[in-house]
């Protein structure tokens, strides 16, 4: 028997458009996750640091479950659970935005949060000192100076939704993962083409880190 | 005007403010002293509802700002503050913080809230800082900005928590000068400060706080020369 090293990468460059295809796919999945993950993690941000005890309530139990269960099976709840209630089917990439949003909402409320306590206190004083109206003081005062502390930290989630999305392999989106994942099959050899995957996430997370330190960069300028 | 009768405030069991009762009269320029810890910030921040007393009344011009009824943005919007440390808004221009306020509380126009915010700045001689962010600027620009901002909302009263004791003491005086230039406007001030000095100078009464209770309330002539109480007399040795 021989254990000699037996790989042939020649034989999947023909598959690669076919994996980097999954590349759009991934991308459109983690950039609308994220937007929906901010939207939600900006209102559940506000519910925790606000009077009303419903609404705190509310977003730290959220948070909670969020962090507490599997992303793999909220993934599946939301593909193959939702419909039973709803009674009607939701295609892979719906679920997967949906499922993954609701995810990152719970870790980027926190990160909000935490960016938001950070503000100086003063700065909430001055501000109703000036007689400014709660709601355009977080708008326009607050969170304005939260996002700045928390840019790094919001990057960061990214970076992870971008990894993580590669669970929506189990619900069937045609990402880099389940690309790289058929194409093994067609070959009977997976190590090549998920070695290609890999390659395309490393990329891909190398591209958004420093797409994050450029805005940071500026960020600091400003100051 | 500003009328207090009878102001107490607790944090918890911890009682800060006694029963303070006194008037400031329109115009009036009153200088608040007294130890660390008395309760002289307390006061100036239940002026404006930053603390809500636990009992008492204030009255701001007529109207009882107390009273549930009132709307406690209306009477923040006619009542300034400046801070120790100044607090300006970092992300906005020295004239955007200028700006802000009115345009987004009073519904003042943006050419005429930016004419009305130059004219402050010169008067506090930073006009050629309009466009500039707060941290490219010295600690006395910033206080000073901070003080066009707050009369940039027009108030009748303004407020003052130590606007110098953050700064070098190379900076003090051109906050004080500013100061002094607001009282002559026949502005309504309450300054709480450790300058002694301007005190004595600029104020037209001296209110002496000790452990929550207004100990002496009498014009920097009678107060700096003979103060009442034991307190005022040792607090005075300390100082000066
Ligand atoms: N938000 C608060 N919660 C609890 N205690 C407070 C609060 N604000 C002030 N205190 C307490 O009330 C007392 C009076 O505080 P205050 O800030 O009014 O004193 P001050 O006369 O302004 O002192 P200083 O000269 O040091 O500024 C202090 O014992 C302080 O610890
Ligand atoms: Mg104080």
């Amino acid at each position: 028997m021989g254990f000699g090293v037996n790989l042939n990468f020649s034989q999947f460059v023909p598959s690669i458009p076919f994996i980097l295809e999954g590349v759009l796919v991934t991308l459109k999945i983690v950039a609308l996750a994220a937007l929906l993950g901010f939207a939600l993690g900006v209102i559940l941000a506000l519910f925790k640091i606000g009077r009303m005890k419903v609404l705190t309530w509310f977003a730290d139990a959220y948070t909670s479950v969020f962090r507490g269960t599997p992303l793999v099976l909220q993934l599946m709840i939301i593909y193959f659970g939702l419909p039973q209630i709803i009674g009607f089917e939701i295609e892979a990439f719906p679920a997967a935005v949906i499922a993954f949003g609701l995810n990152s909402a719970a870790y980027i409320s926190e990160i909000i949060r935490a960016g938001i306590m950070a503000v100086d206190k003063g700065q909430r004083e001055a501000a109703m000192a000036l007689g400014i109206p709660y709601k355009s003081m977080m708008r326009d005062i607050i969170l304005p100076q939260a996002f700045k502390n928390i840019l790094p930290a919001l990057v960061n989630e990214f970076i992870t939704l971008t990894k993580e999305s590669a669970v929506v392999t189990v619900i069937g989106a045609m990402d880099i993962m389940r690309r790289a994942y058929i194409v093994g099959g067609e070959k009977y050899a997976f190590f090549e083409p998920l070695l290609i995957a890999g390659v395309i996430y490393y990329i891909l997370v190398m591209i958004l880190t420093l797409l994050g330190k450029a805005v940071e960069g500026r960020m600091r300028k400003s100051d | 005007m500003i009328k207090v009768v009878d102001l107490h405030k607790s944090f918890g069991k911890l009682q800060v403010l006694k029963g303070i009762t006194t008037t400031i009269a329109q115009g009036e320029v009153v200088a608040i002293i007294g130890p660390s810890g008395s309760g002289k910030s307390t006061f100036l921040r239940c002026l404006n509802l930053l603390e809500e007393p636990t009992k008492g009344k204030i009255w701001i011009g007529d109207q009882e700002i107390t009273n549930r009824k009132t709307d406690i943005m209306k009477v923040r919007q006619n009542v300034g503050m400046v801070f120790q440390h100044f607090h300006l808004f970092p992300h906005m221009t020295v004239l955007e913080n200028l700006t802000y306020a009115p345009m987004k509380v009073k519904g003042i126009a943006k050419a005429e809230a930016e004419a009305k915010g130059m004219e402050l700045l010169r008067k506090v001689g930073l006009a050629e800082k309009a466009n500039e962010y707060p941290n490219r600027l010295s600690g006395g620009q910033k206080q000073r900005v901070a003080i066009a901002r707050a009369l940039a909302m027009s108030p009748e009263v303004m407020l003052f928590d130590e606007p110098t004791s953050a700064l070098d003491p190379e900076m003090v005086k051109e906050v004080l000068e500013v100061m002094k230039s607001l009282a002559h406007t026949g502005m309504t001030m309450a300054i709480v400060t450790h300058e002694m000095g301007f005190a004595r100078e600029v104020a037209d009464r001296v209110l002496f706080l000790d452990g929550g209770q207004l100990v002496e309330d009498a014009p920097p002539s009678e107060f700096f020369a003979a103060p009442k109480s034991k307190r005022a007399q040792e607090f005075l040795e300390k100082m000066l």
